[in-house]
């Protein structure tokens, strides 16, 4: 796969003796952060080594701090930043006015769309490049080919496949071919807390005994979501307004071989409130700079949130394990 | 745009059943009669008390986790039974449970000879080291003479599509489409005829996606209540390694581990304390959304309590709304619930669709309801706007 990866020449920074850049992807800022927060935040992903940045609201059709123009002006600042720019449509789509957003954004032709549903999927104009979402249940390479069918170039696969898995999906020997008989792109949850589920119920506001639509926005207190412990006091989950997290972050920093090796060519990894950018430097270095990972895992194990780190998905085990390199 | 305004161009108009077979497809389907424009682009209130169309008698769909179960929800009334093979095909994949294929076949038998319909449960995802028994068990399925099948996987509805273009396809909860327009898109590829939904929308959204959608659409009507959008949850994988989506389970028995303390017991789900009862509180089973947890120094159910959907106090709504089937949730549950549930539900649906004005729930509907529910309690679910 030497080469298939190096989407972005001007972050080329690989030494000759590593395959081919692994594209980072910064997810959607699955929080409800304020719009100062937000804004901050993408300045500095802009300064970031990102190859990728998703904008949008995943989550919750209530939270609007950016508007749909704002976040198309912040996509084209990250543009000119040099960053490929993905606008993502909501998981759960619940209204005509939800709708409406969805239409919204595949009607643009501006920037590349991450389709959230098969919603997203009906909407978008046939043979239109774009990338399939974790939750679109793709479990298998005829589903794979299916959406590759429609105009799929890029598959995000859902964070419970193992490695092993997505190896059989998107061999990298014999990756699924997009209408234009390019690789299928395989990208793989890598860094963060797990979006393990979404609900039409909001979580946050329901610990606060408030109805969801009447929330007050509570979730604007909770950064990195608000954390669900065990009686035993073991952190385990996360409410994040109507989306539940794990407590610990997902994290395969030491799984780079592994990764190339199933067809991985990008890195998604998910914001947090604090630090996000040393993370996303590690990952770059490790990824693409040949630093080794012994170096990145204490730090990142040192500047981890409640829950700590986990990577037993990737390696056909429970999400919450974790399994030394 | 392109919507269902113009997704009947090539919409697969695949009429396995004769016109007036309770499945001849919709003529919604068939004359390509785009909906109005004022319906596109009207918000989600609905009214729930006045369509146009007349009401139809919503089918009664039973669970059948074993075939005793099959032949009590017949005799019990229903229209329909939906059974799973006894393998990771379907998402009641539990030891003990499900249909061997000649249970099968005397399944097909027993509810054909008093005429009513089987519909077989293929609804997770095929498993990407061997995706045979999915398409196995689609060809098993057409074989035995199913009436329809309950799919999610889109390589499976694409088998189905390009070997068994007559089996009738349902779009199984697990698929997670919640909308009219991601319906479309499984009917504008795969010719799906109907769409189970996700128990995640009020009352005047689903109404409203009724009105819009181009298929028939079935609800849950009692049983356990996922609180997340079914094919959208890992949270069973991420304890146990298996989910609904990746092994048909959640919270698997094999993880459950029951632990007697000096203060009661524990129930924990691959070693994590899910709930904590007292010596003489009731036990549930610990699905782990359903357990008791610590949120801000709060203990308590704080994804959702040990609780059982149930519509009744809805069901002439749900009729007028043009609801075409009605689903019991419970292939894991005894014959016994299988037969009462059936009953209570067979004689409501007849009284709401006689007298829509004098319907009311009978305390002994309730009753009987009441016993076989998780915690013993009900709730409306997101059919109620505060649930939410």
């Amino acid at each position: 796969m030497t080469g298939r990866g190096a989407e972005s020449p001007q972050n080329m920074t690989a030494p000759d003796s590593l395959p081919g850049r692994l594209a980072l992807t910064v997810s959607a800022v699955q929080y409800h952060w304020p719009r100062q927060v937000m804004l901050d935040f993408y300045d500095e992903m802009a300064e970031s080594p990102a190859d990728t940045i998703v904008l949008g609201e995943a989550v919750c059709f209530r939270r609007r701090e950016l508007k749909l123009s704002d976040w198309l002006a912040l996509a084209r600042d990250l543009a000119t930043a040099g960053k490929e720019v993905v606008l993502v449509t909501r998981t759960l789509i619940e209204s005509e006015a939800d709708l409406r957003t969805v239409r919204r954004l595949t009607e643009q032709h501006e920037f590349l769309i991450e389709a959230g549903d098969a919603s997203a999927l009906q909407l978008l104009p046939d043979k239109t490049p774009f990338v399939l979402g974790p939750h679109l249940n793709i479990y298998n390479r005829a589903a794979l080919a299916e959406h590759a069918a429609l105009g799929a170039t890029r598959w995000v696969a859902p964070a419970e496949l193992s490695l092993s898995m997505l190896a059989l999906i998107n061999p990298p020997d014999d990756p699924v071919p997009t209408i234009t008989g390019a690789a299928m792109q395989t990208e793989a949850f890598a860094f963060g807390r797990l979006p393990l589920a979404i609900s039409a119920r909001c979580f946050t506001a329901r610990h606060h005994r408030l109805n969801k639509d009447e929330c007050e926005f509570r979730c604007l207190d909770y950064p990195d979501g608000l954390l669900l412990s065990s009686s035993e006091g073991l952190p385990f989950l996360v409410l994040n307004g109507t989306q539940t997290q794990s407590a610990a972050q997902h994290c395969l920093i030491s799984d780079a071989t592994a990764l190339r090796a199933a067809g991985v060519s990008r890195l998604r990894l998910s914001p947090c409130a604090q630090r996000f950018g040393e993370a996303l430097d590690w990952f770059d270095r490790v990824m693409n700079q040949g630093v080794p990972a012994t170096q990145a895992l204490p730090a990142l194990q040192a500047m981890s949130l409640p829950g700590g780190l986990s990577n037993g998905y990737a390696h056909n085990r429970p999400g919450m394990n974790w399994t030394d390199p | 745009m392109q919507g269902i305004l113009t997704a009947h161009h090539d919409a697969i108009n695949s009429t396995p059943n004769s016109a007036n077979s309770p499945y001849a497809p919709d003529s919604r389907i068939r004359n390509n009669a785009a909906p109005p424009a004022w319906l596109i682009t009207m918000d989600a209130a609905v009214t729930t008390n006045a369509t146009t169309r007349p009401a139809v008698k919503p089918e009664l769909v039973c669970p059948a986790g074993s075939l005793r179960a099959l032949q009590m929800a017949v005799d019990a009334g229903a229209d329909a039974v939906y059974l799973g093979l006894k393998d990771a095909t379907n998402a009641r994949n539990f030891a003990g449970l499900n249909f061997d294929d000649t249970q099968v076949r005397a399944g097909v038998a027993y509810a054909h000879a008093r005429g009513a319909r089987v519909l077989m449960a293929l609804n997770t995802f095929a498993d990407a080291r061997d995706t045979r028994p999915w398409f196995g068990a689609v060809d098993t399925a057409a074989t035995m003479g199913a009436d329809a099948l309950i799919v999610a996987d889109t390589a499976v509805m694409a088998y189905c599509r390009d070997h068994h273009p007559k089996l009738r396809l349902h779009l199984s909860v697990q698929a997670s489409a919640t909308s009219y327009e991601a319906i479309e898109f499984y009917r504008r590829h795969y010719g799906i005829q109907r769409a189970v939904l996700p128990r995640v929308l009020t009352l005047s959204q689903v109404a409203h996606l009724a009105r819009l959608s181009m298929v028939d659409i079935e609800v849950f009507g009692f049983g356990s209540l996922c609180v997340m959008v079914e094919g959208r949850c890992a949270l069973s994988s991420y304890v146990t390694g298996q989910s609904p989506n990746n092994a048909g389970v959640c919270s698997p028995p094999s993880a459950v581990r029951w632990q007697h303390t000096p203060s009661g017991v524990d129930a924990r789900l691959n070693g994590v304390l899910i709930d904590h009862y007292g010596p003489d509180e009731p036990r549930g089973y610990p699905t782990l959304c359903k357990g008791r947890f610590d949120v801000a120094g709060e203990r308590g159910y704080a994804i959702e309590e040990p609780t059982s959907l149930n519509t009744l106090a809805i069901l002439p709504e749900l009729i007028s709304i043009g609801v075409k089937a009605i689903k019991i949730e419970g292939r894991q549950r005894s014959p016994s619930y299988v037969e009462q549930v059936t009953k209570v539900w067979r004689t409501a649906i007849d009284s709401a669709c006689a007298a829509p004005q004098r319907y009311s729930v009978q305390p002994a509907w309730s009753a009987t309801l009441t016993r076989f529910a998780e915690g013993q309690q009900h709730t409306l679910g997101a059919y109620d706007r505060p649930w939410r």
